[in-house]
C-alpha cells in the first residue's frame, strides 16, 4: 500500500490534471466543512442552553399556585389555588424527599430600591434560607438570609451584584441599610448567579419579614425545592407525589395538572437536551448528503481517469499486473484525493469555529461552538471511507480492462 | 513450446459476428524465430493476441509449454504474461510518466523485486540495447528507435521464454528498423523464442520461418 511507485503514480496524475482534481476534492472539502461546521454550532447551541439551565439547579422543582381545571369534591372547575406559609411548612415536614425547600414570593410591584441619594428599579424576592440551593446562588460576600431572620423578622437583605454595582460602585454594602418601598433593610450579603442580568438583580428577603412590612397574610407565591441526585430519575415521580400532598389540602383532584404549575427543571433540561439531539442528527444527515454528493464527484473524476488511463492499465496487465493491484492503485488514489481534501475542509471547519470562539460576543443562547477530538476522528474515518466507496466502482471498471485495449487503444 | 491446434476466433458486434480464426493450426519450437505475415484483416494480430494471452479464443487448444491456456482467471494470466511472455508493441507502450528505468523495471515491480534492486537490473538491460546514458530520460525525449529499444529491454527484464513482437518496426524508418532488427535477432540467439507478426518481406525474411495468414487460415 505505501509503496513509492504507487504514490509516484498517484501524483503525476493528480500533476496532471490539477484543476480537476481540486475542483473535484473541493467537494469534499466542502462536505466535511459543512459537517464540522454545523456540529461546531449545534454544540454552541447546546453549550448556550446548558449554560441557561446552569442558572437555576438542574435537579429544583417549582411549584406555582394555579387553577382547577377539574370538578372535585363539589367544587366547580377554575378555583384557584393559593399557597401559604402552611403550605411550606407541610411539604418541608412531610416530605422527606425534598432536600432544600423554600417559599417565594415574588412582590412584583415593590421594586424601587434606594441607597442614599441612588435608586433603581429592581427585583424583590421573600424566600427561605434553602433557597440558595434551587437557585443556585453564589454568595460572594457576608451571608445569605438566615433562620433567625425568619424567627425574628429581621429586616435584612442580600443582594445581587447588579444592585451593588448601580447603588453602592464602590462602597462597601455590608452593613449598610437600603430603602426598599419606604422601609429600610440591612445588606448581610452580596450574590452572584449564573443565570444573567435578571438574576443578579434580586434583592432577597426573609420571607417573614414579606409578609409583615408587605403584603400582611401569610400567602406565597411559589414553593422551590432541590431533590437529592439519587433521586433525579424520579423526579416526575415526585412530581407526582407532591401533587398529591397538596390536592389533600386544597381539595383539588391529584390528576389535575392545572391547579398547580409544576416547572421540573430537569424533565425541561431533558426535553431540551434530546431537541439538541435531534438537531445533531439532523446535522449529521446533511453534513453527509453533502460529502456524498462530493463522492460521487471523486468517483466521477476517477471513472474519467480510468477511461483515460485504459491503455496504460492495459500495458501493466500484458506486463503481469494482476486485477487486483490495479484496483489497489484506483482505490489508493480515491482514498488519497478524498482523505487530503477531506482533512483540509475538516482544517478549515475547526479554523472557523475557532475564529467564532474568539471573535463573536457570547450571547446567552450560544456558546462556545467546537467539535470534539472524537468528532474530528469520526469524520476522518468517514472520509477513508468515502474514498473508499467513491473508487469502489472506477476499480471495477478499471479491473475489467482487457490488456488487449493496450493494443488496440494505442 | 507453442502448440496450435485448430483455434477459432470470432469477434460479435451486436448481430454480426466475424469469423476471424478459422481453425488455425501452428506449432512453434524453442528458440526459433518466427514471422506471422498477412495482410491486414487476415487475423494475425488476434493469433499474437491470443498467444499473449491478452485475448480468448472460442474453440479448440493452445498449449504453451505444455500447459493448456484455456479459460484461464485474470490472476494467473497476469503471473504467466509476467513470467513466460515479453511483449514489443509497434507503438512501444512506454508510461509516459516513468522514465527509461523504471519503464524498464515495471514487469520487475510485478514480481515484487525491491525498487532499488529492479532499477539496478534495470540498468543493466538498458546497457544492452545500449541506452545506458538515457536511463533518466522520459519516453518522449527518446528517438523511435529509443522508444522501442527500451520496450525490448523491458520485454527481456523479466527473462522470458518467449518475445512476441507486434509489428515492431512498423512505426520506425528503415535503418532503425535493420538495427531494431538485429538487437531481436540478437536475443534469438540467446535462446528466446521471438514471434514477429509484420507485414514487411524483407523484416520477415530475416526470420527462420514465416507463417502466413489469408482470411483466418494458414496458407501452406
Amino acid at each position: 500500500m505505501f509503496d513509492l511507485d504507487k504514490w509516484q503514480e498517484i501524483f503525476s496524475n493528480i500533476r496532471k490534471n490539477r484543476l480537476r482534481t481540486f475542483l473535484t476534492g473541493f467537494s469534499v472539502a466542502w462536505g466535511i466543512f459543512m459537517l464540522i461546521v454545523l456540529l461546531g454550532a449545534g454544540k454552541g447551541l447546546q453549550n448556550g442552553v446548558k449554560s441557561q439551565f446552569a442558572r437555576d439547579a438542574i435537579n429544583s422543582i417549582w411549584l406555582n399556585a394555579g387553577k382547577t381545571a377539574l370538578a372535585y369534591q363539589g367544587y366547580q372547575p377554575g378555583k384557584e389555588i393559593k399557597f401559604t406559609n402552611e403550605d411550606y411548612q407541610l411539604i418541608s415536614q412531610k416530605y422527606k424527599r425534598a432536600e432544600h425547600i423554600s417559599a417565594r414570593m415574588h412582590l412584583w410591584n415593590i421594586s424601587l430600591i434606594s441607597y442614599k441619594s441612588k435608586f433603581g428599579n429592581f427585583n424583590v424576592k421573600g424566600v427561605h434560607p434553602d433557597m440558595v440551593f434551587p437557585e443556585k446562588v453564589i454568595l460572594t460576600s457576608g451571608r445569605f438570609i438566615n433562620d433567625r431572620d425568619i424567627e425574628e423578622n429581621r429586616k435584612v437583605t442580600c443582594i445581587g451584584k447588579k444592585i451593588v454595582d448601580e447603588l453602592f460602585k464602590a462602597e462597601e454594602p455590608i452593613g449598610k441599610e437600603i430603602n426598599v418601598n419606604g422601609v429600610l433593610f440591612k445588606v448581610v450579603g452580596v450574590f452572584y448567579d449564573d443565570g444573567g442580568d435578571q438574576d443578579n438583580r434580586r434583592a432577597y428577603l426573609p420571607v417573614s419579614t414579606t409578609q409583615r412590612a408587605f403584603t400582611g397574610n401569610t400567602q406565597i407565591d411559589q414553593v422551590v425545592m432541590s431533590i437529592n441526585e439519587k433521586d433525579v430519575n424520579e423526579s416526575e415521580e415526585i412530581v407526582n407525589e407532591l401533587r398529591a400532598l397538596l390536592s389533600a389540602r386544597h381539595h383539588f383532584d391529584p390528576n389535575d395538572q392545572k391547579a398547580i404549575f409544576v416547572w421540573n427543571n430537569l424533565t425541561e433540561y431533558k426535553k431540551i437536551m434530546s431537541l439538541l439531539n435531534g438537531i445533531t442528527i439532523f446535522v449529521w444527515i446533511i453534513g453527509i448528503g453533502t460529502l456524498i454528493a462530493g463522492i460521487v464527484g471523486v468517483s466521477n473524476i476517477m471513472m474519467i481517469v480510468v477511461k483515460e488511463r485504459t491503455v496504460e492499465i492495459g500495458i501493466r496487465k500484458a506486463l503481469g499486473a494482476s486485477p487486483w493491484s490495479i484496483i489497489a492503485l484506483i482505490l489508493q488514489e480515491a482514498v488519497f484525493i478524498t482523505s487530503l481534501f477531506g482533512y483540509i475542509g475538516l482544517m478549515l471547519g475547526i479554523f472557523l469555529l475557532e475564529a467564532f470562539n474568539k471573535y463573536l460576543p457570547a450571547s446567552d443562547f450560544f456558546k462556545n461552538p467546537e467539535v470534539d477530538l472524537s468528532i474530528a476522528l469520526y469524520a476522518m474515518l468517514l472520509l477513508v471511507i468515502s474514498g473508499l466507496f467513491a473508487g469502489f466502482f472506477p476499480a471495477r471498471k478499471a479491473a475489467s480492462v482487457q490488456p488487449i485495449d493496450a493494443l488496440r487503444g494505442a | 513450446m507453442i502448440e496450435l491446434k485448430q483455434v477459432h476466433k470470432s469477434y460479435h458486434n451486436g448481430s454480426s459476428s466475424l469469423h476471424v480464426l478459422k481453425g488455425v493450426n501452428a506449432v512453434v519450437e524453442s528458440g526459433e524465430m518466427v514471422s506471422i505475415m498477412g495482410s491486414s484483416g487476415s487475423g494475425k494480430s488476434t493469433l499474437l493476441n491470443i498467444l499473449g494471452i491478452l485475448d480468448t479464443y472460442d474453440a479448440g487448444e493452445y498449449r504453451l509449454e505444455g500447459e493448456l491456456i484455456k479459460q484461464l482467471n485474470e490472476k494467473h494470466a497476469a503471473q504467466l504474461r509476467n513470467q513466460l511472455i515479453g511483449f514489443v508493441f509497434q507503438s512501444f507502450n512506454l508510461i509516459g510518466f516513468k522514465n527509461a528505468m523504471e519503464n524498464v523495471a515495471l514487469p520487475l515491480y510485478y514480481q515484487n523485486v525491491s525498487r532499488k534492486k529492479r532499477n539496478l537490473i534495470a540498468l543493466e538491460y538498458l546497457e544492452k540495447v545500449g541506452l545506458k546514458d538515457w536511463a533518466h530520460h522520459m519516453p518522449n525525449e527518446l528517438s523511435g528507435g529509443q522508444k522501442q529499444r527500451v520496450a525490448i529491454a523491458r520485454a527481456l527484464i523479466s527473462k522470458p521464454k518467449i518475445i512476441l513482437a507486434d509489428e515492431p518496426t512498423g512505426a520506425l524508418d528503415s535503418q532503425t528498423s535493420l538495427e531494431v532488427m538485429d538487437l531481436l535477432k540478437g536475443i534469438n540467439d540467446q535462446g528466446i523464442t521471438l514471434i514477429i507478426v509484420t507485414h514487411e518481406h524483407d523484416i520477415a525474411e530475416m526470420t527462420q520461418r514465416t507463417i502466413h495468414l489469408k482470411d483466418g487460415n494458414i496458407l501452406g
